[in-house]
């Protein structure tokens, strides 16, 4: 508490002029008393004393000379056991227990405890007294679920500290002292199971950074094979609205090779929320076989939720998921979506008349998109385990077109880009991932080489099918014409996915393994058509095997039939097989 | 009694500005002009200096004029004498019936805590087979219609006001031509609705200022009757007028815009408005349906297109009628798989038959001969447009499902339409003879 006061000397929109006394930081929290309400807000300009404010809630109401108090801390959130499976809106209020409290709406100034206090945890302490610590040490653990849920010297706690007295195991609330450290200077610091971390700050108790590498898996062939994503890493989805772009967010967050999964609904529609809300809890997880809300936080702050607070939301949720990293674990970020975080930013921008740069977003919208995403990686922690953060961020670009400020400021640091198209969805081409827009930097769970082998036919079969649009089929040749065909293959039985089939909704690495060995083997291999007619025939025919096999079970006895009545249909009209495919179909027969 | 200010200090567009202590935030205040008083709301606080917009427009303000503020932000009154009356954008009775001040609301209020929200259920009938059939309206649905000026939009949302089954219909009218207004009027009471419409209509006449609060006003006044236990289905017409009554606001303020004029937080002020749409688990409801004209037939432009970011869906009125193309109810897939078990099937089926005749359209344009495959199409596609397609066709449901088999069985065999085979037994017509 550094007790500065101020008084409220102007009001526009949500920003709020204060004249203060004393010392105030930037970013620091700042609370506006209007009658009996306290709004919070946040320091983000300082004039000599003239201090400018965000507010994270509706400003009706507020008069000139109403009192302020700051309270010399940025905007934190609390950290600690009981974290995962909460709702929380973007300043972490527990949105249920606001429901409790208040009913149907959303009533300003309501500030309740993100962690509930009379919960007991089963502490093992992990520290004895003598024992040297410092910040990010665990101390004790507690169990959250499935995980161990480490309790760990606050990270904001710098120097070194000897540990003066433990609480023996046994059960205990949040907020009960756990252990007492002491300082070099003779000075005792009590330790709780919770500690507060200023949310924009990133979080950088770890050994190294390394290079993300190993294929954070999706379950989406689209992704695992042609845009695969890293953990550790991070992705775009840009879109126009309607191509999909939260469905994906959806399924990814269902399917995700991941410990933990966030997700940030940033001011985007609140009935998308309500679905996730609804049937997380019913889903399994089938790595733990139990609910897929234990693993999952949702911060949510909707389109009609005050705009400060969505402006905070993302990085309340990625603070989150940077603490349960130092505890060994991997965990996903989904957010959506981040333009309308940036345009959170735009709107302050303007009430602060700076100098608008592209489009009216400020002008450092790209090194702030640009410092969120750098808080994803993959670090080596101290006793040499690896926890992840991995960032996925939808993007919607006004007018679906892909040449705005965000879209561009967010494709200069990430990994992968999943550009979704218009055309393919309205084509009912799911997920409409654009192939050959996208793009990504990391590694796949299928060689490159044989990737881009693959690709080429899309590619290739997507001028062709310009070409033939012109010059008709009868103008193309038969070679051409096959190449079209393949493409085309490629993409119906491969790319798209059917994410309502409970089958083909989430395709596991070995089958993805194999069945792009099946479908290089389609792409390698010469016919003898006679007509194009009749290799389009054919190809239905095949294409139509393939989606039948999809949504059969992996492993069962009706997929191997299904699987051999492929090959022995393909070989009944093959007469050869190129040498790349064949090498391709080899080094994945290896791998499997 | 609040002090009265009888110096202004600055008029700029509809804003005023005045020196004044102890005024909050969005208080009204009552600015007495020669032409009469009108309402003005504080929309900035600077020191001393309080800005007002006007409410009846800055025109004929004269600096000596007098500005006494209330002490309230704005209010409406509720109460069940608010069925069947017309009120302007101020809340003001627009026809000469009394002016109502019991009970008053505040508007634009906080919004629904998304843990109390729950998935929607139920559809919305309306009569019309472009809708019921293959663009399901939902209860607590927000969607937008959009179209060009100088479509049927009005004559659409007046048809769907006077047929949906809703308890009480709100409609709320930005910059609505006088002759739309009389029709609406017209077409309400001449079909017996008028006793449970609630109207608040701001015309092209009246000032822009008052625009602005009629969604707001609206939406507060559908909130509390949803509360009440009612269904009420909530028409805006047309939130372009709207979105540019902000655009004139903000410039006249001097903010920086963002997309050819309008101001940074459009998809914010469309969004507050439009997540009003919410279905209370234990109450009543409220849908939106609210016009949107895209100014040159492009939906990239800045309104429609944050108005697709916030809907769930959209219907595309284009040459007099719904496209089935562009069109989409997000919500359908909640309500159209238990109304009847074909529903979603003809909905499908036709829809790729359509697509597949819109082809052979453009086949036919460019010169290439037609099969005989073709010819079906052909038949078909007219058929479709004439029987599904035009807003005057007005069947329930189930009458609309059984014309789709009846238009499917004139034109195709049975295992041409790609139709289950369980389907085609159970449903496809027997000839006659």
């Amino acid at each position: 508490m550094t007790n500065t006061k101020g008084l409220v000397t102007g009001v526009n929109g949500n920003m709020v002029t204060v004249r203060v006394e004393g010392p105030v930081a930037l970013n620091e929290v700042a609370f506006i008393e209007v009658e009996g309400k306290r709004l919070k807000a946040e320091v983000i300009r300082v004039r000599g004393d003239s201090v400018q404010t965000q507010v994270f809630e509706m400003t009706k109401g507020i008069k000139v000379d109403m009192p302020v108090v700051f309270t010399g801390e940025m905007l934190a959130v609390e950290l600690g056991p009981g974290l995962l499976g909460k709702i929380y809106d973007g300043l972490q209020n527990p949105l249920p227990e606001v429901a409790i409290k208040t009913g149907y709406f959303l009533e300003p100034g309501i500030y309740l405890d993100a962690l509930p206090r009379d919960v007991k945890w089963a502490w093992t302490p992990v520290v004895k007294v003598g024992d040297t610590v410092e910040r990010a040490d665990t101390l004790g653990t507690v169990p959250e679920g499935t995980f161990t849920h480490r309790i760990m010297v606050p990270f904001g706690m710098l120097s070194s500290y000897k540990v003066k007295s433990v609480k023996p195991a046994g059960e205990y609330v949040v907020s009960d002292e756990m252990v007492v450290l002491e300082d070099s200077d003779g000075k005792t610091h009590s330790v709780s199971m919770i500690f507060e971390w200023p949310v924009k700050r990133a979080i950088d108790c770890y050994d190294e950074r390394l290079k993300p590498t190993e294929p954070m898996v999706t379950k989406t062939r689209i992704i695992d094979t042609f845009f695969p994503v890293a953990k550790g890493g991070t992705y775009c989805v840009p879109g126009p609205f309607g191509a999909g772009k939260t469905v994906l967010q959806q399924v990814t967050s269902r399917n995700a090779d991941v410990d933990i999964v966030i997700i940030a609904a940033c001011g985007e529609r609140a009935g998308e929320v309500v679905e996730t809300l609804i049937e997380f809890p019913e889903l399994i997880d089938p790595k733990t076989g139990r609910s897929l809300m234990e693993r999952t936080i949702i911060v949510c702050n909707t389109s009609s939720m005050p705009v400060a607070a969505r402006e905070a939301s993302v990085y309340t949720a990625v603070t989150m998921a940077e603490y349960y990293r130092q505890m060994g674990l991997d965990v996903l970020l989904l957010a959506d979506s981040t333009s309308r975080w940036a345009q959170a930013m735009r709107e302050m921008s303007g009430r602060l008349e700076e100098i608008p740069g592209e489009e009216a977003f400020p002008a450092y919208l790209e090194s702030v998109i640009a410092s969120f995403y750098e808080r994803a990686g993959i670090v080596r922690l101290k006793g040499g385990e690896k926890g992840s953060v991995t960032i996925g961020g939808t993007v919607s670009p006004a007018g679906g077109n892909f040449e705005e400020p965000v879209t561009q400021a967010t494709l200069k640091v990430v990994g992968a880009f999943h550009g979704l198209s218009r055309e393919r969805s309205d084509a009912r081409k799911y997920p409409a991932i654009h192939p050959l827009d996208s793009w990504s930097k990391y590694a796949s769970v299928i060689d490159p080489k044989a990737v881009a082998w693959a690709h080429y036919f899309l590619s290739r079969g997507s001028e062709v099918g310009q070409m033939m649009k012109v010059v008709g089929e009868e103008g193309t040749s038969l070679d051409d014409f096959m190449i079209y065909l393949k493409g085309e293959f490629l993409d119906a039985v491969y790319l798209q996915q059917n994410s309502f089939d409970p089958i083909d909704a989430s395709v596991s690495t070995d089958r993805q393994r194999l069945i792009f060995g099946r479908v290089v083997k389609v792409l390698g291999s010469s016919f003898e058509f006679k007509t194009k007619e009749d290799a389009r025939m054919w190809f239905s025919k095949l294409r139509q095997m393939f989606l039948d096999a999809n949504s059969i079970e992996w492993n069962s006895p009706t997929f191997t039939e299904a699987d051999k009545a492929i090959l022995d249909f393909l070989a009944d009209k093959v007469t050869g097989l190129h040498a790349a495919a064949k090498t391709i179909i080899e080094n994945l027969e290896r791998a499997v | 009694m609040k002090k009265v200010y009888s110096r202004i200090e600055s008029i700029a567009g509809n804003v005023i500005a005045v020196k004044a202590d102890d005024v909050a935030y969005g208080e009204l205040a009552e600015v007495s002009t020669r032409f009469g008083t009108s309402l003005a709301e504080v929309i900035r606080l600077d020191s001393g200096l309080v800005s007002l917009q006007v409410f009846a427009g800055g025109r004929g303000i004269s600096t000596g004029d007098e500005v006494r503020f209330l002490g309230n932000p704005m209010r409406v009154s509720f109460s069940d004498d608010l069925k069947g009356r017309i009120f302007t954008g101020a809340g003001e009775p627009r026809d000469k019936g009394p002016t109502l001040t019991e009970n008053l609301i505040p508007i634009g209020g906080p919004s629904v805590n998304p843990t109390k929200r729950i998935i929607p259920r139920e559809m919305i009938r309306t009569g019309i087979p472009m809708i019921d059939l293959f663009n399901t309206l939902v209860k607590s649905q927000k969607l937008p219609i959009f179209s060009v000026s100088g479509e049927p939009y009005n004559q659409l949302l007046a048809r769907i006001a006077m047929q949906a089954e809703v308890d009480l219909i709100v409609l709320g009218g930005m910059g609505l031509k006088y002759d739309d207004y009389l029709f609406f009027k017209d077409t309400l009471e001449e079909g017996g609705a008028l006793q449970k419409t609630v109207m608040f209509v701001n015309t092209a006449a009246d000032p822009v200022v008052e625009c602005l609060m009629v969604p707001d006003i609206s939406l507060a006044v559908a909130e509390r009757f949803a509360l009440k236990g009612l269904n009420v289905l909530v028409l805006l017409t047309d939130m372009t007028n709207f979105a540019d009554a902000l655009k004139e606001i903000a410039i006249t303020q001097e903010q920086v815009p963002s997309n050819r004029g309008y101001p940074g937080d459009l998809y914010s002020q469309l969004a507050s408005r439009y997540e009003k749409a919410v279905d209370f688990s234990d109450s009543g409801s409220i849908t939106v349906l609210a016009v949107t004209t895209m100014p040159g037939d492009d939906v990239t432009h800045p309104v429609p297109d944050n108005t697709g970011y916030i809907t769930e869906g959209q219907f595309y009125l284009k040459g007099g009628r719904i496209e089935p193309f562009g069109s989409l109810s997000r919500l359908k897939q909640q309500v159209n798989g238990k109304t009847r078990e074909d529903h979603r099937a003809i909905m499908d089926g036709m829809i790729k038959l359509f697509a597949a005749y819109r082809d052979t359209l453009e086949k036919k344009s460019m010169g290439f001969q037609m099969s005989a495959w073709d010819s079906k199409l052909l038949k078909y596609g007219e058929l479709f447009e004439a029987q599904m397609m035009d807003l005057s066709v007005n069947i329930p449901l189930e009458a609309a499902l059984d014309k789709g088999w009846e238009i499917l069985a004139s034109c195709f065999e049975p295992q041409e339409t790609g139709l289950q085979t369980k389907l085609l037994d159970k449903f496809w017509p027997k000839k006659a003879d």
